[in-house]
């Protein structure tokens, strides 16, 4: 892909990870941005990529480990050392 | 919360046997090393075991610590090990170098024009934009659609999804805690977001379409 053609929407889906990553070589980086000029649906796609990775980073935390678990650690750290 | 200390100073208080850094590193580092091992194992009991028989190995193995990759990513890098064997042993996951990576499309090449068509690989219909979620009814069912949409993924995009994306660690990291290349993390990423995203499309067809 180092020709200037356009970038069609089923091949713009596939790089949206490598233009976020900024894994792009330039011409391929000014395809996505020419085309997400003009491609209302894949400036839609792109945003709800976004909106996916926020989604994931907002899942809640799970606890730590279990008392018992922790303090098992801590007596075999004080043993071991 | 407070950054911990250089890596340096960490490694050296805990060979000194300082308990409070020791106490520093489990408290902040367990609850992530929870939610991977999770990703490899069936039960968050048997993940509870992962992550302190990681932590047993990083004890022991502490003077042979060589600083060549972060702290973090070592204490990781055993965790990975650990929850991966138990994985295996408990017939859920498979040795990541049997499987082949993989390929095809991320989104249904029905969503787009047809060779022959006009406008060939374009979409046919516009993806539609989402709502917000306002209520926090609606929040926290869209949280379980997230949470289950992570769950359903192959183990190895799940793995790396859960580390870049709900840990927010670099690429760069994951791809040393992993032992995987740059290319193929962002193969497994790519995967694991298209999917998530898809999962996230279909729950706001559904809302809109009872």
């Amino acid at each position: 892909m180092t020709d200037a053609e356009p970038l069609d929407c089923d091949e713009f889906v596939e790089l949206v990870t490598a233009y976020l990553e900024d894994a792009l070589d330039p011409a391929d980086r000014q395809r996505v941005l020419d085309h997400l000029d003009l491609c209302d649906g894949c400036s839609t796609y792109l945003e709800q990529i976004r909106a996916t990775v926020r989604a994931v980073g907002d899942l809640p935390e799970p606890g730590g480990l279990p008392d018992a678990g922790r303090q098992r650690l801590l007596d075999a750290f004080r043993r071991g050392l | 919360m407070p950054p911990l200390p250089p890596d340096e100073e960490l490694v050296r208080r805990l060979r000194a046997g300082d308990e409070a850094a020791f106490g520093l590193v489990l408290d902040r580092w367990s609850p992530g090393m929870l939610r991977l091992a999770r990703s490899f194992v069936s039960t968050p009991d048997s993940a509870a075991e992962c992550v302190q028989d990681a932590w047993l190995a990083v004890l022991e193995g502490l003077d042979r610590f060589e600083g060549r990759a972060a702290l973090r990513t070592w204490v990781y890098r055993i965790l990975v090990n650990t929850a991966k064997r138990r994985g295996v042993k408990e017939g859920r996951s498979v040795p990541w170098s049997s499987v082949r990576p993989e390929d095809g499309p991320t989104v249904d090449p029905d969503r787009f024009r047809g060779p022959g068509e006009p406008y060939a690989g374009h979409w046919r219909e516009l993806p539609a934009p989402w709502p917000t979620p306002e209520d926090a009814t609606l929040a926290a069912e869209m949280r379980s659609v997230v949470a289950a949409a992570v769950a359903d993924l192959p183990e190895r995009q799940r793995v790396v999804l859960t580390l870049r994306d709900v840990q927010g660690y670099a690429a760069a990291e994951v791809c040393s805690i992993l032992e995987i290349s740059p290319t193929y993390q962002r193969v497994l990423l790519h995967r694991a977001r298209a999917s998530v995203r898809g999962r996230i499309e279909d729950y706001h067809a559904r809302a809109v379409t009872p």
